[in-house]
């Protein structure tokens, strides 16, 4: 018999931990994007999630129409997506930068609904398939379990993306131009930085960041109409959790929290979908401004 | 300020009223005898869609046509709707239906928990409700209705066929991966039942919600339970997704452990490919390619919808087309005369050989237990079961005794 | 106000709050038309009650008991966000803990339809009362997002917890006979009932609002940090009406249990609590009777929509939109601006 920890076997919490980080990708993509998004319009985008789902069906719609594949679609979808907020960004969020932040979160509630209403319409809830593709199939053996090549690819490939948004923020000088206007658009835009269009293009990068998340996400759950409108709750609560505006923050309260979920499933797994908000609520208890937020 | 507020209320009296008359002049309509209307309510674009939506239409219309559409100089009418898997949708669509448009009876119903709510409606209503969708055993049980049908198949007679099956071919440890409503709840009690009755032993079970999207974290439970059985006690999609993802996670591989898919339609054979479904055991109520008499009527079928019927839709074309022949003979739509009618009338079609209706609802027939041909094996598109025993009608469903019906009292 | 130290302020972007836009003018111009309208008013209202009265006789009542459900439901939150300026995007929690539990007692320990509204909404004011604790601690959008998550938590609880029976929600619930006499079986009685029910909770809400708490309500929402240094704890004023708008909801919610039988997982969605914005922000945020149209139109349309083709989700989101860009005041907000005009002409 093979030993235990803390009464439970190896193989399943290790199994469950590396789920977890799974998960914890997608959540650390999407609260990055968000984050982004929030630190430059002071927006919260309620659309994330619908164009976390619109990035897995444009990718699907690419194959089973055009015949494009996954490796292509890793590009273009994201690029489509970020096109589709350019237009969003341009004809309707800008005409409530004046308004109240809440017009902003309604607004795009709204058109989460809208998005997501057209494609279930238009597609039905069942999940459409979307096979992996050629070279990530097959697995490894890792002893405790059995890792799909493809998961391990979408551990990968989160964490550089994360990674190289963060640096880019934070080293370049575009980061710089942008980490200022978050601080103060007027003095930028007097000294000749294009602000509007900056903010268009920050919009765009975030939700094109969900639409990659959507295109990783697209082989290993079904593409629905649906996937995105559970999920987006728990990256609000994660973004809340690390502080809104954190960019670090995000990224490392999505994995976390994918980890600690899947800890969880191994302990107690009833309690699996609602810790994060447990933990939300003691956040906000103990430090209200988030784990890496400041007060402002 | 009060004038404000009385203004205010005016204005949403009206208001309200204006937007409402369509309903008012249709519930005028209540209660004519000059059609007999067939609600069909099911899943027309979830998960279970497949195995009923549009083709249970199909099937019913079929049903209608061989009366030629007319029944005691009264015309047929067949109108649809999708409940969206919500129980809440569902009984509001039946109570809407049967106060307002005049609704004489309700079809299909997939999805146990709508399936239940709907019965308390048709029960109260005093209407006709046949069903051939849903699984739980327990619309014949407590939740049993005079004017309520159950047809196709129950978890009784999937527990009997599969779960039987399988523990005499040694498999006699199982883990259940559960849909987490009425359906997946009795499904796994019926089984259980019958695998330790049968000598074997249930290690565990978890509960995955409706419509999951990601079955990886269960998998890896069942995979670390150690049974050799996992027992999926989920239908539809959920079914299809967790065998695709069983095998991505090389569940099957070592071949110490085996899935069981409790409950397998023929859409979900076809949308898995035989590749991946070859060789899983099931229970069916139905089988296109049994007899002549099945092969005739399915190919007629084919022809109108592009696919094979499952025991759903063949279902329906049975229960309505017996609902019709009970209206024919009582000489009126009233649902307990009616349901009183079919009780009395073997069910005799293509569908079912003698088949009797208990008191309780229960259609009693023969059922089927299969197996998934190899692709080696298949002799063409939707060559997919080798029927491997019948099982007697008395053997597959509960009796009326073990039912728990209360009508059973009377 | 519904916030006072956002970052937005940096940016010389800060606008008026959602609820100060449409409301401010809308009350301004309804005070405006009460005092020169009061006849034709309570002419107005004579014929409102009468025609609430009559009613079921014409309309099929199920209907219209759902429409009295969200009217209250879409009151209860506007006193919260319209009258108090927070955001609650989570105020379906309420709704439907407030369902269940009604459903629960009346089902399973058999208690009549009085107590089990009565409790159901009990429940919905301790479980306000938690939230509240919590949610106050931010404001705006964070508010928002909190109340979101929180309400998400709820909704995974319903899911899992035995006693709300999952997706099967808890089913064939006894009307049951209201104080023993009057069997609630019958449409009619239940749909007066139900009216009860609704003229109680907005008669509460209307002396809320009208009574000094609603005043210093108003001054938080319009400036909070002047109500502080006013001497006011604001932090209890506004879990008060949390609690409070938490309360209704769950009055209406149990309810709604009692009416359709049934308590499921609808009830406590986020889709539903975008609807209770949604019917808010149409009929006017802010005014006393926006909500009752707001809720009344949106019923109405999801009702003739389900007959359509027309994707429902869609065209709500359509609405939200173009209310959120061009019509912020909502209906009852419009109207009564162009009272004002009139008047002052």
């Amino acid at each position: 018999m093979m030993a235990t920890i803390f009464g439970i076997p190896p193989q399943a919490l290790f199994g469950q931990l590396l789920l977890g980080l799974i998960n914890g990708s997608f959540y650390a993509l999407l609260s990055l994007g968000l984050a982004v998004i929030f630190g430059m319009l002071n927006v919260i985008n309620f659309a994330h999630g619908a164009l976390y789902m619109m990035g897995a069906f444009v990718s699907w719609l690419l194959l089973t129409q055009l015949g494009i594949g996954y490796w292509w679609a890793l590009l273009l979808a994201p690029l489509i997506v970020g096109l589709f907020g350019v237009i969003l960004e341009k004809t309707l969020l800008s005409r409530l930068y004046q308004l109240d932040h809440l017009y902003g979160l309604l607004l795009t509630f709204g058109l989460a609904l809208i998005v997501e209403g057209a494609f279930r319409h238009q597609y039905g809830v069942s999940g459409q398939p979307y096979p992996i593709p050629e070279m990530l199939r097959g697995g490894q053996n890792l002893g405790f379990m059995f890792l799909p090549n493809y998961r391990g690819w979408v551990v990968v490939a989160s964490l550089v993306v994360c990674l190289g948004t963060w640096l880019a923020i934070e080293k370049t000088k575009l980061g710089a131009y942008l980490r200022a206007a978050t601080e103060n658009p007027v003095l930028v835009q007097a000294f000749g930085i294009n602000v509007p269009r900056m903010v268009t293009l920050t919009y765009a990068f975030g939700v094109a960041l969900a639409g990659l998340a959507g295109v990783l996400a697209a082989p290993i759950y079904q593409v629905s109409p649906l996937m995105g409108s559970n999920l987006i709750i728990v990256v609000f609560a994660v973004v809340v959790i690390g502080g809104m505006g954190s960019i670090l923050g995000a990224v490392l309260t999505g994995y976390g929290l994918g980890l600690l979920e899947g800890l969880t499933k191994v302990f107690y797994p009833e309690a699996s979908n609602i810790v994060v908000f447990v933990i939300m609520a003691v956040v906000l208890m103990i430090k209200p401004a988030g784990l890496f937020g400041r007060e402002r | 300020m009060i004038a404000r507020l009385l203004t205010g209320a005016a204005l949403t009296a009206l208001t309200i009223g204006a937007l409402s008359v369509g309903p008012a002049a249709a519930q005028q309509g209540k209660l004519s005898g000059d059609t007999v209307k067939i609600g069909v309510l099911n899943d027309r674009s979830g998960l279970y869609a497949d195995l009923g939506g549009e083709g249970s239409v199909v099937a019913s219309r079929m049903a209608a046509e061989e009366f030629g559409n007319k029944i005691l100089g009264k015309p047929i009418e067949i109108i649809t709707a999708d409940h969206q898997n919500k129980p809440d949708i569902g009984s509001n669509l039946a109570r809407q239906w049967i106060d307002q448009d005049g609704v004489d009876a309700i079809v299909d119903v997939p999805n146990s928990g709508v399936a239940l709510a709907v019965q308390e409606v048709t029960k109260a209503k005093k209407t006709i409700f046949l069903m051939e969708g849903p699984a739980t055993s327990r619309l014949t049980g407590d939740a049993c209705s005079p004017t309520g049908f159950h047809w196709a198949y129950d978890t009784h007679a999937l527990a009997v066929g599969t779960g039987q099956a399988i523990v005499k071919e040694g498999g006699d440890s199982w883990f259940f991966i559960t849909a987490d409503y009425a359906f997946g709840h009795q499904l796994e009690a019926d089984t259980s039942a019958e695998v330790k009755k049968a000598g074997g032993k249930v290690v565990g079970s978890v509960k995955a919600p409706l419509n999951t999207a990601d079955f990886s974290s269960f998998l890896l439970q069942a995979q670390s339970s150690g049974a050799k059985i996992i027992g999926l006690a989920n239908a539809g999609g959920d079914t299809i997704t967790s065998i695709k993802q069983a095998s991505e996670f090389g569940l099957t591989q070592s071949g110490q452990q085996k899935l069981a898919g409790l409950l397998i339609f023929l859409s979900d054979v076809h949308a898995l490919g035989l590749p991946v479904a070859q060789d899983l055991v099931l229970t069916t109520g139905f089988y296109w390619d049994r007899d002549d008499e099945t092969r005739a009527w399915s190919k007629k079928f084919f022809d109108r919808f592009g696919k094979m019927p499952t025991m759903v839709q063949a279902g329906s074309y049975s229960a309505v087309r017996h609902y019709l022949k009970a209206v024919e003979a009582a000489g009126t739509d009233d649902g307990p005369t009616v349901a009183a009618k079919m009780k009395e009338m073997p069910v005799n079609d293509m569908f079912a050989k003698n088949g009797t209706i208990l008191p309780n609802g229960r259609m009693v027939h023969d059922v089927y237990l299969a197996r998934v041909k190899k692709p080696s094996e298949s002799k063409g598109a939707w060559d997919y079961y080798q029927i491997l025993r019948t099982i007697p009608g008395k053997e597959a469903f509960a009796s009326l005794e073990e039912s728990g019906c209360k009508l059973a009292a009377k | 106000m519904s916030l006072h130290s956002q970052s937005g302020a940096q940016r010389g972007t800060r606008g008026a709050p959602p609820a100060a836009t449409g409301a401010a003018a809308g009350r301004a111009a309804g005070e405006a038309a009460g005092r020169g309208g009061a006849t034709v008013g309570r002419l107005a209202a004579l014929v409102a009650l009468a025609v609430l009265l009559g009613a079921p006789f014409l309309l099929y009542p199920v209907f219209l008991m759902k429409v009295l459900c969200f009217a209250l439901f879409a009151c209860a939150f506007n006193l919260l966000i319209g009258f108090g300026g927070l955001l609650s995007f989570g105020h379906a929690a309420f709704f439907g803990s407030a369902a269940y539990v009604t459903a629960h007692v009346v089902k399973e320990w058999g208690l009549p339809p009085e107590l089990g509204i009565l409790l159901g909404t009990a429940a919905a004011a301790v479980l306000g009362l938690a939230f509240g604790a919590i949610a106050i601690r931010r404001q705006g959008i964070y508010f928002a997002m909190i109340t979101l998550a929180l309400s998400q938590m709820v909704f995974f609880l319903a899911l899992q917890l035995p006693f709300t029976h999952g997706e099967d929600g808890i089913q064939a619930v006894p009307r049951g006979t209201l104080f023993g006499l009057f069997n609630l079986n019958d449409p009619l009685a239940m749909y007066y009932t139900v009216l009860a029910v609704f003229l109680i909770g907005f008669a509460i809400i209307w002396r809320t609002v009208h009574s000094p708490f609603g005043q210093v309500l108003k001054a938080i929402r319009e400036n909070e940090p002047r109500a502080i240094s006013l001497g006011y704890r604001t932090d209890r004023y506004k879990l008060l009406a949390f609690v409070l708008s938490a309360t209704l909801t769950g009055l209406a919610g149990g309810t709604k249990a009692i009416v359709f039988q049934l308590a499921t997982l609808t009830d406590v969605t986020w889709q539903m609590s975008g609807e209770v914005v949604l019917m808010t922000l149409l009929g006017g945020m802010g005014t006393l009777f926006g909500p009752v149209v707001g809720a009344g139109l949106v019923v109405a349309l999801e009702n003739y929509l389900a007959a359509t083709s027309l994707p429902v989700p869609v065209v709500i989101g359509v609405i939200f939109v173009v209310c959120v860009l061009l019509f912020r005041r909502g209906i009852a907000g419009e109207v009564l601006a162009r009272m004002g005009q009139q008047k002052a002409k």
